[in-house]
């Protein structure tokens, strides 16, 4: 336990040195009346795993599919890589997501095509040149890393959740992105199978040395991968600092995650 | 009050589904085209709707000309009945019948099948991974529809016949051959073009209004139900306006 906390200060101080490669500023986004993101700041260094804690509702989704392009920001701007993707063109935006993967909090999995084509589909739309050969071997290696390969012509009606959340996730990293958003990645699975997700981010991540973003109000799971936690409160960051600091924090608004 | 909102509710639609027609003619017929998956398109809405089209015809047809006979047979013009099943049914009933029969099937399908996918983020997946949806998904259903939809009403409107066919030999015999060249002889291409040309109008109809009502679909199993309900409840009722500014048209063009 000491000496974890101890390596992830290591790693921090490291990291301090590195370019960010999030910048979010003044970010602020309504569904016509309601307002969700009021002005949030957040910046994201290379090799950290940032937690978004925050109750139901309050925007984290809306957050990190503003990170994507999926939704546009009212105002504010948000830096991938130091390109300002609001600023972007469609064409553009679809460059940068060569290099972001977001896994959706429902797998998004094609039920119409099996998961062997579910994989093949960014690879064909993204690296257009890539030959049938290396396709095949792409996607033999991303079930393998979850341990799937069996699965590769079954339709995804015929997998149980978890299963699925790894296809998803398969799917996500098969681009070797250097940044991944997660959206509630262990939310409604069972303690051992959040574990072993929760394994997978971390070794996938390590393998690819990426960054990511990672909603979660699953402890257990913020506890074993966060680097970072940010609190998002009423449509701004209330607090960003380490799930050690927080939990020992005695403010209300972060305590009743600890509960 | 009520008033109020339901007509700003309506004109909100109709200005979002012309808007969502709109992209149809802006990025949906630009390269580059989806051809495999608008293939596949085709075969699922245009092939196997052909049993359910070629029964509902067949029927048709066969009722048609029973019910018409006594009529008929009352002025004493009972030979006319294969001249009046024939032009009943290639101008209005065959297009109409087997749109709505299209609008049910494909109509609800395909509302139910992009609201599912909405509700589960998969076409969020599909922006993700580089691909524009309006394009893969709506392009091609949209176009699949339209090409699609004028096909089966010929073949529907040549099954409709066979079934009239049979009804006028129920109670009369008449030789096949004399049959068809009744009614073929009294058919014009002003009969038969306007008809046709109509029914792509029906299929593009019902391609939008399924692809638009799931994309709109709201979250949860009920919101894939209310699309899949309004898309057929919506496109039906697009048929018979689209239907009664045709009339108009030909009736304008002298085509009738
Ligand atoms: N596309 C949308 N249209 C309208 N309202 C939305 C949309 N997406 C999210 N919202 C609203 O924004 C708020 C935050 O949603 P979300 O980010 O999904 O919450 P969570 O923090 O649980 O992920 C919710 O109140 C939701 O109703
Ligand atoms: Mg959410």
């Amino acid at each position: 336990m000491k000496m974890e906390t101890t390596e992830k200060k290591v790693n921090k101080v490291e990291n301090d040195k590195k370019d960010p490669v999030i910048v979010i500023k003044n970010l602020k986004k309504s569904f016509g009346e309601k307002v969700v993101l009021t002005d949030f700041n957040l910046s994201i260094k290379q090799g950290t795993n940032v937690v978004i804690l925050g109750k139901s509702g309050s925007g984290k989704s809306v957050l990190i599919k503003c990170i994507i392009g999926l939704l546009k920001p009212d105002s504010g701007s948000i830096s991938v890589f130091g390109d300002d993707i609001t600023q972007m063109s469609y064409d553009e935006l679809n460059e940068s997501r060569n290099r972001v993967g977001f896994l959706f909090q429902s797998n998004a999995i094609y039920d119409s095509m099996t998961i062997r084509e579910n994989l093949e589909f960014p690879l064909r739309r993204h690296w257009v040149d890539i030959t049938e050969e290396e396709i095949d071997r792409l996607v033999a290696e991303g079930l393998e890393s979850v341990g799937l390969a069996s699965t590769i012509d079954m339709m995804p009606s015929e997998l149980s959740g978890g299963m699925l959340k790894r296809i998803a996730l398969a799917r996500t990293m098969i681009l070797r992105p250097e940044i991944i958003l997660y959206d509630e990645p262990t939310t409604g699975l069972d303690p051992i199978t959040s574990r072993e997700i929760e394994d997978l981010i971390l070794s996938l991540q390590k393998k690819n040395n990426a960054s990511s973003i990672i909603i979660s109000h699953d402890m257990n799971c913020v506890k074993h991968v966060s680097d970072v936690v940010v609190l998002l409160l009423e449509g701004k960051c209330y607090t960003e600092s380490t799930y050690a600091e927080m939990a020992v924090s005695t403010d209300e608004n972060i305590k009743q995650f600890f509960l | 009050m009520s008033i109020v909102t339901n007509t700003k509710e309506f004109l909100d639609e109709t200005g979002a589904i012309a808007k969502f027609t709109g992209r149809f003619f802006t990025t949906g017929i630009m390269p580059r085209y989806e051809t495999k998956e608008l293939l596949n398109q085709c075969y699922i809405i245009g092939y196997k709707s052909l049993p359910l089209i070629g029964l509902t015809a067949f029927i048709m047809g066969l009722v048609l000309t029973m019910q018409l006979r006594p009529s008929l047979v009352d002025y004493g013009v009972e030979s006319q009945l294969p001249v009046m099943v024939g032009l009943a049914i290639v101008r209005e009933i065959g297009p109409v019948i087997s749109a709505l029969i299209f609008a049910g099937k494909i109509g609800s399908s395909i509302g139910a099948e992009l609201g599912s996918m909405k509700v589960s983020e998969q076409i969020d997946a599909m922006e993700v991974s580089g691909i524009n949806p309006y394009k893969y998904l709506v392009a091609t259903r949209v176009f699949a529809a339209t090409l699609m939809l004028p096909i089966l009403v010929i073949l529907g409107d040549t099954i409709s016949l066979f079934g009239a066919y049979i009804g006028v030999n129920i109670k009369s015999v008449t030789s096949f051959e004399l049959f068809f060249l009744q009614v073929f002889k009294s058919l014009s291409y002003s009969d038969i073009l306007p008809a046709v040309v109509k029914t792509i109008f029906f299929g593009f109809a019902v391609g939008i209004v399924g692809c638009y009502k799931g994309f709109n679909s709201s979250k949860g199993t009920q919101g894939v139900g209310i699309s899949a309900n309004s898309a057929v409840v919506l496109s039906s009722v697009l048929i018979f306006i689209i239907d009664l500014l045709a009339v108009q048209i030909t009736e304008v063009l002298g085509l009738n």
